[in-house]
């Protein structure tokens, strides 16, 4: 076994010593990094992380944890009562209902961005849509802020199964997110061909990476620099052992099961896995949420049993893996859907008065935050926006709210937008 | 001269429109003019073939700026980066290496010039119909979803015929808009009624089409409206009646499923109905006056009738057979100042790496143009030439902005930086990356793949089949999308292991790198340069011959397999994937 102690930045001098002995390696030396393989015990530390389920085309909350029976926007659903004295929530989701007492609600989101485009970017980085900034999103901001925590990390610290969550803006393209289906399938992971092609591949990134820092050296922009950092991230994640933790098909049959045989069951657990790998980031995205026809129908028969079953696995499993107290849950979509009923048993797009849920890490348990009026259209305490949500998000992390960027055009930017922390999710 | 210029450009502007009327053939003497021109536009084509009308305002305006701010610009590109750089921006694709020398070898003041006009020509017309013909079914109907939705009403292939057709007869812009606001017919190539650009509006109807509304200001208005379906809109003047007096245009637009549900391939009609407006709280009807209703936030009703975005409002009978409300509207959007404005601000975004607004598609006084009086000189003129693109074309590309090097100087024009958000100058080419579609187009024009050996359709399933991967479609009602493809590690993966990039540094006898390797009129020196022409569009530097060489030394025995060595490492460059 040969390491090679190269920096990343390599003289000519080495890599012309590399090729000069190429013939001679009998094993390949990874050229790019001082990688070293993650011990077990770092491991099982407990680190920090979030996973954030996402409920791609905002989700009728108004019928899922803020009902309101005999009101005229009530809705056909029922409410059921909770493991929380004098909580209920809907008929459609009975494990939740079992597990609120580890869960938060927060009933009185009000925000103003009611388009999918401007709604997910806005719930995703604390920030409006801006001609002249892209903000980075919770992923990337949580994966940089984490990230040294877990320093023999070889895989992205900011997966996103399912969908393409929203960018890492000026943080640049080593924060963006990986992006895999529910399957756990990463295209194009292996050269093929057998131990002789590792070490070929080796042997051509040696070359290639002089040539990258030629190319950057002539001063054309960022983007050269942009692409050698993630040539190196690509030859990390190509060689390392943790890409395991996305083999979601490996887990017994019974855990599965559990989870449910769906895509967003199978991206659920695929979380867990990662989370216990030590990715301080996922993302897992449920879409068909966008229920302007037929919401009840599609509420009861296809999205709420799904959500149900995976969400409630995910707690119970994070929970008995002793994860659950260093993990945050995020639960949210764009907006909510309008009290009102529309003509095709439908509710479109509402954003002035919604709920999110929250739970792990520092949340505290089963509080339920704020309230809205009889018929569902109004918040009648203080309301609470995208950004006061991922001020509490990050605070439930340990990550400080003073932290701030410096955006793409040189203007400090507190991290969340200065949101301020939802204090009653906290004890 | 310029008088001159100003007298042909009406000329031509007259015929221009009466030609696109007729389905004219593409004449193969005068290249990219409308055919059958008088002898008056022939001169002006060939004046304008020679860049005598290239307005000098372009550079003198980007000049002033320069000055205003403190600016140097960089030096120009060299030869073969600006070849590069061209090929890529007008055809999609980098030069072969005999494309690549034949442009080396012009020594004439014009060689810009003639480029220029040869790819803006007959000989090149298949590739620059099918390069635009990609960039715009993106910009209408979105990338290739993941899953090929059997259901959906939107043929892309009748979209892509459309485009295609279009401007391989380089059809004037506006008769383009007027197509693609106005047309009814099928969607799918080979029946009756085919119309291909049916596609664009067919599949944005539901909701009363709301997104219909939202993409055609967008698109052709560079208007983002889509927010005042609901409410007046939080940055920009525009009001929610606003929003509901544009869709009033299309409530006379049906799209009709024809054939058996369970075709493979279901064919649709884009079709014209009376409107006979919505019902009242009696529920009668008023067609003389067909009126719509829209509800505030507060969920009181108000009415709209149809009233352009200038405040023009048109007789509201929905009744065809008195008002087509959608011909109404082209006719509006088209002699609007702000669709030359729109398509002139893109076509720049599209060459200079940034628009006069960003983005390209939101203007308006909430995102003043870093460039206004370019902008609104350029939309003028490409007006009165007829709405050529190609003559917008041409006088982009020959402009010096377009001419200049990537490379910043320190302390001189590195402060241009848009990708920090500042407004761009222009001193310096921007540094951008691929689009996936060129990128597959490039790959194939550097392995010296042989056209002729498959069909420009085959290529172009091939492509959308590959493209499929990248996209990742939100299933919401806006029909949004986004690519994984923009510098990431799936990117890179796909660079390092993917089948088309195996296929393409194969070393199969009789593939690209086995006939150089067997090629014994070339020597080792004379091979690595061709492996770097034809992707980097240059010469290797002592340097990177030293490593070639190097290579090929290790791999004695097996010299097509150090070929395949060094162009792996070339297509991995990120010199490779970016346009510089």
């Amino acid at each position: 076994m040969n390491p090679c102690n190269c920096s990343s930045s390599m003289s000519r001098r080495h890599f012309m010593a590399h090729l000069a002995g190429a013939a001679a390696m009998a094993t390949p030396a990874i050229a790019f990094t001082n990688s070293l393989l993650a011990s077990a015990a770092d491991l099982k530390k407990k680190n920090k992380a979030c996973i954030m389920l996402w409920m791609d085309g905002g989700p009728a909350t108004i019928d899922m944890f803020d009902m309101k029976p005999g009101s005229a926007t009530a809705g056909q659903f029922k409410p059921i009562s909770t493991k929380v004295d004098g909580l209920q929530i809907c008929e459609h989701l009975p494990q939740l209902a079992g597990q609120m007492d580890q869960l938060a609600i927060v009933r009185s989101m009000s925000t103003r961005e009611a388009d999918h485009g401007r709604g997910r970017y806005y719930m995703h980085t604390g920030y409006v849509p801006n001609p002249t900034i892209e903000h980075p999103s919770y992923g990337a901001v949580v994966a940089h802020e984490l990230v040294s925590q877990m320093p023999q990390l070889e895989i992205p610290p900011f997966v996103s199964i399912g969908g393409s969550s929203i960018g890492p803006g000026f943080l640049g393209m080593t924060w963006a997110p990986f992006v895999v289906d529910s399957n756990g399938d990463v295209k194009n992971l292996n050269p093929g061909g057998g131990k002789d092609a590792m070490e070929r591949m080796h042997q051509r990134l040696t070359v290639l990476g002089s040539m990258e820092e030629d190319f950057i050296n002539e001063h054309r922009g960022e983007a050269a620099d942009d692409h050698f950092r993630v040539l190196k991230k690509t030859v990390n994640l190509m060689t390392s052992k943790q890409m395991a933790a996305f083999k979601v098909n490996t887990e017994p049959a019974a855990m599965q099961e559990k989870y449910g045989k769906t895509a967003f069951g199978r991206g659920c657990l695929m979380a867990r896995r990662l989370v216990e790998a030590g990715v301080p980031f996922v993302e897992v995205d449920m879409g068909g949420w966008d229920t302007h026809q037929n919401n009840f129908t599609t509420l009861e028969k296809q999205k709420l049993p799904e959500l149900d079953k995976a969400m409630s696995a995910l707690i119970g499993d994070l929970k008995d893996r002793g994860l659950y107290d260093s993990t945050a849950i995020v639960w949210l979509g764009e907006f909510g859907r309008t009290p009102r009923i529309n003509g095709n048993a439908g509710r479109d797009h509402y954003a002035r008065a919604w709920s999110v849920v929250v739970g792990g890490a520092g949340f505290k348990r089963g509080a339920v935050v704020g309230a809205t009026n009889e018929d569902g259209t109004q918040v009648t305490t203080d309301p609470y926006t995208s950004q006061d949500l991922m001020a509490s998000v990050l605070k439930s992390l340990g990550v400080s709210l003073n932290t701030t960027f410096t955006s793409n055009n040189g203007r400090p930017l507190k991290i969340a937008n200065s949101g301020k922390v939802i204090k009653e999710l906290f004890v | 001269m310029k008088r001159l210029s100003a007298m042909f450009g009406v000329a031509v502007l007259a015929l221009a429109t009466c030609e696109c009327l007729k389905a004219a053939e593409v004449s193969n003497s005068t290249p990219s003019q409308p055919a059958g021109l008088s002898t008056i536009a022939s001169s002006a084509a060939k004046a304008s073939s020679t860049g005598s009308d290239q307005p000098a305002y372009i550079n003198d305006l980007i000049h002033q700026n320069w000055q205003a701010q403190g600016l140097q610009p960089s030096q120009s590109a060299a030869d073969g980066e600006w070849c590069r750089r061209i090929y890529l921006d007008v055809l999609g694709r980098i030069p072969s290496v005999d494309e690549l020398e034949h442009y080396l070898r012009d020594h004439t003041a014009q060689k810009k010039q003639n480029l220029v006009n040869r790819l803006l020509s007959d000989e090149y017309v298949e590739d620059y119909a099918r390069n635009w013909s990609n960039i715009w079914t993106t910009i209408l109907i979105g990338r290739p979803p993941q899953m090929r939705d059997k259901r959906a009403l939107v043929n892309r292939e009748g979209m892509e015929k459309y485009l295609r057709d279009s401007f391989a007869r380089n059809k004037p812009y506006d008769q383009m808009v007027v197509d693609l606001i106005t047309a009814n017919g099928a969607n799918k190539p080979g029946e009756e009624d085919f119309r291909g650009e049916v596609n664009f509006l067919i599949g944005n109807l539901d909701d009363n089409g709301v997104n219909a509304t939202a993409k055609t200001a967008k698109v052709f208005l560079g208007l983002q409206v889509q927010c005042t379906q609901c409410h007046n809109h939080p940055f920009n003047d525009w009001k929610q009646n606003q929003f509901w007096e544009l869709n009033a245009f299309f409530r006379q637009t049906k799209a009709v499923r024809e054939g058996p549900r369970k075709t493979p391939e279901p064919i649709s009609e884009l079709v014209s109905r009376d409107f006979n407006g919505e019902p009242d709280s009696r529920g009668a009807t008023n067609p003389a006056q067909a009126i719509l209703y829209y509800e505030l936030r507060n969920g009181q009703l108000k009415s709209a009738f149809p009233v352009f975005v200038d405040g023009t409002q048109i007789n509201p009978d929905g009744r065809l057979s008195t008002v087509n409300r959608r011909a109404e509207l082209a006719k509006l959007v088209t002699s609007s100042p702000s669709m030359g404005e729109a398509i002139v601000n893109r076509m720049w975004g599209h060459f200079l790496g940034y628009g006069f607004t960003k983005p390209v598609d939101d203007m308006g006084p909430h995102n003043p143009p870093s460039h206004p009086e370019l902008l609104a000189k350029l939309a003028t003129d490409f007006g009165s030439h007829g709405h050529d693109l190609k003559q917008l074309i041409r006088w982009i590309v020959l402009s010096q902005p377009y001419g200049l090097s990537s490379k910043m100087v320190n302390g001189v024009n590195d402060k241009d930086d848009p990708a920090k958000g500042e407004k761009p100058m222009f001193s310096h080419f921007y540094l951008r990356q691929m689009q996936p579609e060129e990128l597959y187009d490039s790959l194939l024009v550097a392995t010296a793949f042989d056209k002729t050996l498959r069909s420009a359709d085959d290529q172009d399933q091939n492509r959308t089949q590959w493209l499929r991967q990248f996209t990742i479609a939100f299933g919401t009602d806006d029909g949004g999308d986004t690519t994984t493809f923009n510098g990431t590690i799936p990117q890179t993966l796909m660079m390092f292991n993917s089948d088309l990039i195996r296929k393409a540094t194969s070393t199969s006898p009789g593939d690209f790198l086995d006939q150089i390797a067997n090629d014994r009129t070339m020597s080792n020196a004379d091979r690595i340069n061709r492996l770097f022409l034809a992707t980097l569009a240059r010469k290797p530097t002592h340097e990177e011959i030293e490593w070639a060489n190097k290579l090929l030394e290790a791999r004695k025995g097996d010299p097509v397999g150090a070929l395949q060595d060094v162009f792996w490492v070339v297509l991995n460059s990120g010199e490779f994937i970016l346009n510089h």
